[in-house]
């Protein structure tokens, strides 16, 4: 049975991908169209990713108030990308773009945020302070070393690092979109499967392993696949650092249920939506004045403080 | 009934449990007793599965804790802990049907549904089923929690310090529906108790550790005396015969 809320999100993100194809069509209307798609579907996968991923980051990690970005995920794609430039020059950098490229970002990512949760989900699970601490200073750390590598770095090839700092849906390439959407559509149906269970892991260790879940097993599987999800949209486009917490807080507030099977919807909607709806005033209203991942940033970053500073219970 | 095997357990340098053997009957409330850091909450962890058993064995009905899959062991035995970190917002109505999970796996059927109806009826929260858990009192809040074991119908309730944080009358009424549940609902209980005269009033059994080892055990009456307990507890202690039972006088 279809929820409604559910139906209302579905028929307004048709509503606003309708509005983003056809919205001041002219000129080559066919050749308009295939960009718009292109980028449209971007938009579609990257925000179904990151929606899906903090959800079920969160229920993993037992708060309401961190997400893979904020544990330090977006520092780390950075130090990559200059470590890149570093290694390869510029040039090799540039050249390099492309499937392999993709494949290479997304491996990498996977690699590292697993060894970045399982890190800190050791014994922090329940202690949000020094979860919090613990992503604040790792932040740092890949920072700090991303400014150092950056000083090494002929003046020349940083402006190609500069272009990966802000997450951009201006340049998507349709191979490495097609190869994103398959590894995407894999994980959703693993975690798709797993959904009720994620209800239980909502309740903390104790209760889901006296519930006769392998808790332990399925955390790690759970926070293997939210890597997944997380480098593939960070490869893809960048990163939106407070897009996920965002979109989390809001689906959260939309269906007001511990359901996964709603919840995972709810969110991927929910962030399409909101980054549909962006991407379109952007281009449209405001003639590409700033991106939209500044915009994203500004309020998600309020929307953080909001929360760190008590405003609800986590 | 619940046999425990040469069980020892270590965190870090420090000797948790030593050596412990020990039964806990069928049937009847079994309340285990002891000073704080004596192992007690250990022992209740590693029975149920949270901890990892180091050394030593512990069988429930037959069945070896460590080898049994854990999803069969979740329809023998149900374990309310204190320390709950629950993420989502929760109603009660919610919590207590994920009691059913052992059963169904995520596609609740009718008789999960009456289940659940049953464990809240029986710890009077059918009226606040639609509340959120933050929104209810600590005495509401660890009904809630011991009727979502009770919702998972097995035949093992470990409780562990389902008393804390309640007032005298609160924690007797629930102490009061916990007995029930032992007589008419055929359920066995274990539960760590801090105070010793809600033990001495209702436990069938009795178990008292002492740094990580075994004190002594038996029914109440017969192990609940002024000499045990001083020794037990490092404190003098009075044991008074009031109403038939043994009274325990730690004030004076």
């Amino acid at each position: 049975m279809p929820d409604r809320r559910l139906t209302i999100l579905g028929l307004g993100l048709l509503a606003a991908c309708a509005f983003f194809l056809f919205w001041g069509l002219k000129g080559p209307a066919g050749f308009i169209l295939e960009l718009r798609a292109t980028k449209l579907a971007a938009l579609l996968l990257v925000g179904a990713a990151v929606g899906i991923s903090t959800v079920v980051f969160q229920t993993v990690t037992g708060n309401r108030i961190l997400t893979p970005s904020i544990m330090g995920f977006d520092s780390l794609f950075l130090l990559v990308q200059s470590l890149m430039v570093l290694t390869m020059g510029g040039l090799g950098y540039v050249m390099t773009d492309g499937p392999a490229k993709f494949l290479l970002d997304t491996g990498l990512m996977m690699a590292a945020s697993l060894m970045l949760f399982t890190l800190l989900m050791g014994r922090g699970r329940g202690d949000l302070h020094r979860m919090i601490l613990a992503g604040v200073i790792i932040g740092l750390f890949f920072r700090s070393m991303t400014a150092f590598v950056l000083r090494l770095i002929d003046p020349s090839e940083f402006s190609v690092v500069q272009q990966v700092m802000f997450a951009s849906f201006g340049a998507v390439d349709t191979t490495q979109l097609a190869i994103a959407a398959v590894l995407f559509l894999a994980v959703f149906a693993a975690i798709w499967k797993l959904a009720p269970a994620l209800d239980i892991v909502a309740l903390g260790r104790d209760s889901a392993v006296g519930l006769g879940l392998r808790y332990d097993r399925l955390a790690m599987v759970l926070l293997l696949l939210v890597s997944a999800l997380v480098a593939v949209s960070t490869a893809l486009v960048g990163p939106i650092s407070f897009l996920g917490l965002l979109v989390a807080a809001l689906a959260h507030e939309v269906v007001k249920t511990p359901r996964h099977v709603l919840l995972l919807p709810a969110a991927a909607l929910i962030a399409g939506l909101v980054l549909v709806i962006g991407q379109g005033v952007f281009e449209r209203l405001l003639g590409l004045q700033s991106t939209l991942a500044v915009i994203i940033e500004f309020f998600g970053g309020l929307l953080f403080l909001y929360l760190v500073m008590g405003g609800r219970r986590r | 009934m619940i046999t425990v095997r040469n069980l020892s357990h270590r965190i870090g340098s420090a000797e948790i449990l030593h050596d412990l053997s020990l039964d806990f009957p069928k049937d009847g409330i079994t309340a285990i007793i002891g000073p704080n850091g004596a192992g007690k909450s250990t022992l209740m962890g590693l029975m149920a599965r949270l901890v990892p058993i180091q050394t030593g064995k512990v069988e429930i009905d037959g069945h070896c804790v460590a080898k049994t899959r854990t999803e069969a062991l979740a329809r023998r035995m149900a374990i309310v802990t204190q320390r709950v970190g629950v993420a989502s917002r929760l109603r009660v109505g919610d919590l207590v049907g994920f009691g059913r999970w052992p059963h169904h796996h995520g596609r609740p059927r009718d008789e999960d549904h009456a289940a659940v109806e049953r464990a809240l009826a029986a710890f009077d929260l059918t009226e606040l089923r639609d509340r959120f858990l933050d929104e209810l009192s600590g005495g509401q809040n660890q009904r809630a929690f011991i009727a979502m074991g009770l919702a998972q119908e097995t035949d093992w309730l470990l409780l562990d310090e389902p008393l804390n944080n309640l007032d005298m009358y609160h924690a007797r009424a629930l102490m009061a529906r916990i007995h029930a549940l032992s007589r008419e609902g055929g359920r066995s209980v274990v539960m760590v108790v801090h105070d010793i005269n809600y033990a001495a009033a209702w436990a069938d059994h009795i178990v008292a550790l002492e740094n990580g080892r075994l004190a002594f055990e038996g029914a109440p009456r017969e192990v609940l005396t002024a000499e045990r307990l001083s020794r037990l507890f490092g404190m003098e202690i009075g044991v008074e015969e009031i109403g038939g039972r043994p009274t325990v006088l730690h004030h004076a």
